[in-house]
């Protein structure tokens, strides 16, 4: 961020305060227009992170990101062809917890703007073409039902098909309880179908973002042949609420941390954004 | 009658009418109450009968919890001969979460037994860990699961777990990846599996045992994606919801029989497990044996992709 661009930021405050019936800039806007890093609360311009693939200038700590935007930083321009986009929920529970799960489902679209809690289809990483996944975690927490089970299990027949490496980039806070078992089950779903790519010799790269949990992080995020994390990521099977409350003891800073699971062997990488697209095509070329 | 000592709420008018029974039995005239006794006994079963035939989802999960419950080792007494316990993972532990060996189900029928354990008294409980495994206890199943499969064997797994361990060391030993690892080997197994959900199939802890061929659950066992509590905790934001998350969640076998995501129930004893582990076992051998004479037909790649296409059509979704 420039010094103009804070002091641009400083006399529109100063404005708004002068005159707040009179306001040049709506609160949303602002928002719109700024971010404040989490981490060193830094607060950087919105198309300055977003250049910087929304990664901080100052710390370089990795916001988390859309499945939409993170296609657009992954993918070649004009190569994204989305597939199984009409696989939807359904309610077959018939789950009401505060509000029944349709009106969750239309609320996580609208929050969202995705379909469901994963985006798939076929796209070209420096002109390798790819089965490509991206978890979105604005949709119910990235929480993994029927639909983000069935969509995996298709990229990896489309996978099968047409001969193509498979990558899936994953956050999620666990399996959707508002599909009770149908939702454990997709776990076993996911995993055996991705098994099937072996036997064809076709890569599966799994990517870890924040925070991957529970029942992704137990089923096929930790499946792929390679498997990589972007810095600082959580990464886990219990979250960590839940341990401590178990063990009554303080959990280290660094626990479920990528570097922390890089420490004990469960990761293969830990690699920033700015280096993921070209560490993904380098893979795949190395595995052609 | 039921033996037990642990009463559940729902349990108690049924107690206090066994402890009536009991009284009048050790009273010195006893005989002559005998038509008065005889009259209570016959009150005690309608009434387990009818508390029995009308439980709700949080009723069977206590049911479930029971510490009475008989567990895999109670359940490998009465299902064949001849047991021999295997242990550890070969990297350095034996998680007595999960026991596994080998089991004659038949004079000429050896079967791989891998199944959660959760212990009856204190002492047991903590060797157990509350049958919560850890990454190497998962990693033992997998070997005794590849045994099997060398030698041809068909694999029989009972689960009851809260669900997989969630500790420190659990997590740096990679807990995720030890489940993950499990379901994918299991659904490539070569051999027969059934699963049996006897308790309660808590979570992924529950599925690291259970990709099976076919999926079994006792009358007033549960299988759920959450603890109810959990669900509650974080979908009504308190724990004390436990019981509208048990009845939203479907966890029952009933209910997952309806929603075709298990294949058959085997009855308890009247009373539940707890009241009469030989029957209740009789009862889970029986469906074994069924279900394996269906399985031994079928060829080493049947199985497998059977397996697989079982877990593939999981899943209700519009498109
Ligand atoms: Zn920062």
């Amino acid at each position: 961020m420039s010094i103009k661009d804070l002091f641009k930021f400083k006399r529109r405050k100063n404005l708004e305060q002068a005159k707040p019936s009179q306001e040049l800039i709506s609160e949303q806007e602002l928002s719109e227009l700024w971010a404040q890093c989490p981490s060193c609360k830094t607060t950087i311009y919105t198309t300055e992170l977003k250049a910087n693939l929304m990664v901080c200038t100052k710390c370089e700590h990795h916001f988390r990101i859309s499945s939409y935007d993170r296609i657009e930083q992954m993918i070649d321009a004009d190569t994204w062809e989305e597939i199984n986009g009409s696989i939807k929920p359904t309610d077959a529970l018939n789950f009401v917890d505060l509000k029944p799960y349709p009106e969750s489902i239309i609320g996580a679209k609208k929050k969202s703007g995705a379909t469901e809690a994963i985006v798939t289809g076929i796209g070209k990483i420096n002109g390798l073409e790819t089965a490509f996944g991206v978890m979105e975690f604005g949709f119910l927490g990235g929480s993994m039902g029927s639909v983000v089970g069935e969509r995996i299990a298709r990229l990896a027949e489309t996978a099968i098909q047409k001969k193509l490496p498979v990558v899936l980039i994953s956050t999620s806070g666990g399996a959707r309880m508002h599909e009770g078992l149908l939702s454990l089950m997709q776990m076993a779903k996911t995993s055996s179908a991705l098994l099937a790519l072996k036997k064809h010799k076709l890569l599966f790269i799994s990517v870890l973002t924040d925070p991957t949990y529970g029942g992704v992080s137990a089923s096929f995020a930790m499946l792929g042949d390679i498997i990589m994390a972007e810095p600082k990521a959580k990464i886990g099977f219990a979250g960590p609420r839940v341990i401590e409350e178990t063990i009554r003891q303080k959990l280290p800073k660094d626990f479920q941390t990528s570097e922390y699971l890089l420490k004990h062997g469960q990761i293969d990488l830990v690699v920033s954004r700015k280096e993921l697209k070209k560490t993904l095509a380098q893979l795949i070329k190395m595995h052609k | 009658m039921n033996k037990n000592t642990f009463v559940l709420d729902f349990e108690k008018p049924l107690f206090a009418l066994l402890n009536e029974i009991n009284k009048l039995e050790e009273a010195t005239d006893k005989q002559k109450c005998a038509d008065l006794i005889e009259g209570l006994k016959k009150q005690f079963y309608d009434l387990r009968e009818r508390i029995y035939s009308n439980l709700t989802a949080h009723q069977r999960l206590q049911i479930a919890r029971h510490p009475e419950r008989p567990y895999t080792l109670d359940f490998i007494k009465g299902l064949g001969e001849n047991w021999i316990e295997l242990h550890g993972n070969r990297t350095g532990a034996d998680d007595e979460a999960i026991v596994g060996g080998l089991l004659e189900l038949e004079p000429n029928l050896t079967v791989v037994i891998v199944g959660t354990e959760k212990g009856h008294n204190i002492k047991e409980k903590q060797r157990r860990n509350f049958g919560m495994p850890q990454p190497s206890g998962y990693q033992k199943a997998l070997r005794l699961f590849k045994h099997a499969e060398t030698f041809e064997m068909p694999i029989i797994t009972l689960i009851d777990t809260p669900g997989a361990y969630p500790g420190l060391e659990a997590e740096a030993n990679g807990q995720s990846w030890a489940i993950a690892k499990n379901i994918q080997e299991m659904a490539n197994l070569t051999v027969p599996v059934i699963a049996v959900i006897t308790g309660e199939g808590g979570s992924g802890g529950a599925l690291a045992l259970g990709v099976a061929n076919k999926v079994l659950m006792f009358e007033n066992s549960v299988y759920s994606v959450i603890s109810p509590e959990g669900c509650a905790a974080i979908l009504w934001r308190t724990r004390d919801k436990a019981a509208s998350a048990a009845n939203a969640l479907k966890i029952t076998a009933k209910e997952l029989l309806e929603i075709g995501l298990i294949d058959e129930i085997i009855p308890e004893s009247a009373g539940g497990a707890h009241a009469d582990y030989l029957q209740t076992t009789a009862n889970l051998k029986t469906a074994l044996q069924k279900h394996l004479g269906i399985l031994k037909t079928k060829s080493k790649e049947e199985l497998r992709a059977e397996r697989i296409l079982k877990f593939r059509n999981y899943g209700i979704f519009t498109q």
